[in-house]
């Protein structure tokens, strides 16, 4: 049982169940799925400086914040206790792009050549921490939301705007990818 | 959206409840801080697992999808939009209520350009960090601790929307 755990899990188990966290929060209490607004709570509890999108009752809210708690000690449970011993298996098509970026495929999840603190005070931690995540704030609450606010709970209450900003959402994906990706490891 | 004014002098204007945030509050009956919330964190903590296990929070699994070399993401997202679907049809078609017994509430969207150049924002960012927010926190709980950065970084996007929103384009 442990072992099948242990494996990556396939796609439609993993769809199954983040679709049915769209019920599970409706009927616990009348709350929508949405994690972006997770950042906009913070910022109202921390630091609203008179601005007037972060003057609400953020306290109302707080049900969101319990919520993105729980994902991240969700991910240390997983990485803890039910963590697959084989290296990740990354397309031969991806690993063979990434390559010719000088990015290598190692056995993590994400890879150490850009994700670990030696990278932080340089350029690659200045694009790949400081820029993207910058982008992933700005750019949700401009849009109204994120993968799971517009892509998930948007799409399926059937809300045009949501598919609109989904398909943004990919847009700007392949440009990233295709487009600027070989142009910014060259110069990183 | 609804303005209240209160008798505090600091803060002339509370929006009460943050409509246009795309995940409100609708409970009507009163909540306490943990009793209340602590059922939000388990839900969530299961939703990390299942990003976890399935690699969601994978960098690689992202650039395989932006690439078209692998069916897993898009197979993730749109079982989890039929789920959801099928789940808000049921609740509207047999008036689920909530374990309040509260009717479900649901809101309509409103399009704004937004959407748009927001949107397209964020998936520039979603293709560099290998993320969008979920994952970021699941990514920080499996030990990738740089990655606080990125979250910190984030929340200060959020506030620089905050501060610009009346001056862009919407």
């Amino acid at each position: 049982m442990l072992e099948i755990i242990q494996k990556p899990w396939p796609w439609y188990v993993a769809g199954v169940l983040i679709g049915l966290t769209v019920p599970a929060l409706l009927l616990l209490g009348n709350k929508h799925f949405g994690i972006s607004s997770a950042f906009r709570h913070i910022c109202a509890a921390c630091i609203p400086a008179n601005i007037s999108f972060f003057k609400y009752d953020w306290k109302r809210e707080r049900w969101n914040l319990f919520f993105v708690g729980g994902v991240l000690l969700g991910g240390l449970v997983a990485t803890q206790f039910l963590n697959n011993p084989n290296p990740i298996q990354v397309s031969e098509k991806t690993a063979h792009a990434l390559q010719a970026l000088h990015i290598t495929t190692d056995n993590e999840l994400m890879p150490a050549s850009i994700f670990s603190f030696e990278n932080l005070f340089s350029l690659k931690g200045l694009v790949f921490f400081v820029l993207g995540g910058f982008l992933v704030g700005f750019g949700t609450r401009y849009a109204g939301g994120c993968t799971s606010g517009h892509s998930i709970m948007g799409l399926s209450t059937l809300q045009w705007p949501s598919l609109v900003a989904t398909c943004c959402f990919m847009a700007g994906g392949f440009v990233m990818v295709h487009l600027v990706f070989p142009w910014l490891m060259r110069v990183l | 959206m609804q303005k209240i004014n209160h008798d505090f002098e600091t803060t002339p204007v509370v929006i009460e409840h943050p409509v246009e945030c795309e995940a409100p509050n609708d409970q009507i009956a009163k909540e306490s801080l943990i009793g209340s919330n602590i059922k939000y964190a388990v839900v969530g903590v299961l939703f990390g697992i299942v990003f976890v296990k399935a690699e969601i929070i994978s960098w690689y699994r992202i650039q395989e999808m932006f690439r078209l070399h692998s069916f897993h993401m898009y197979g993730v997202i749109g079982t989890a939009v039929g789920v959801g679907m099928l789940s808000v049809w049921l609740i509207k078609k047999f008036k689920i209520k909530t374990m309040q017994g509260e009717t479900v509430v649901f809101h309509k969207r409103q399009f704004h350009w937004g959407n748009v150049i927001g949107g397209f924002l964020f998936g520039l960012g979603w293709a560099i960090t290998g993320a969008c927010p979920g994952p970021l926190f699941a990514q920080i709980g499996s030990g990738f601790l740089v990655v606080i950065v990125t979250l910190l970084s984030a929340v200060a996007g959020t506030w620089l929307y905050g501060l610009l929103q009346n001056k862009l384009p919407h």
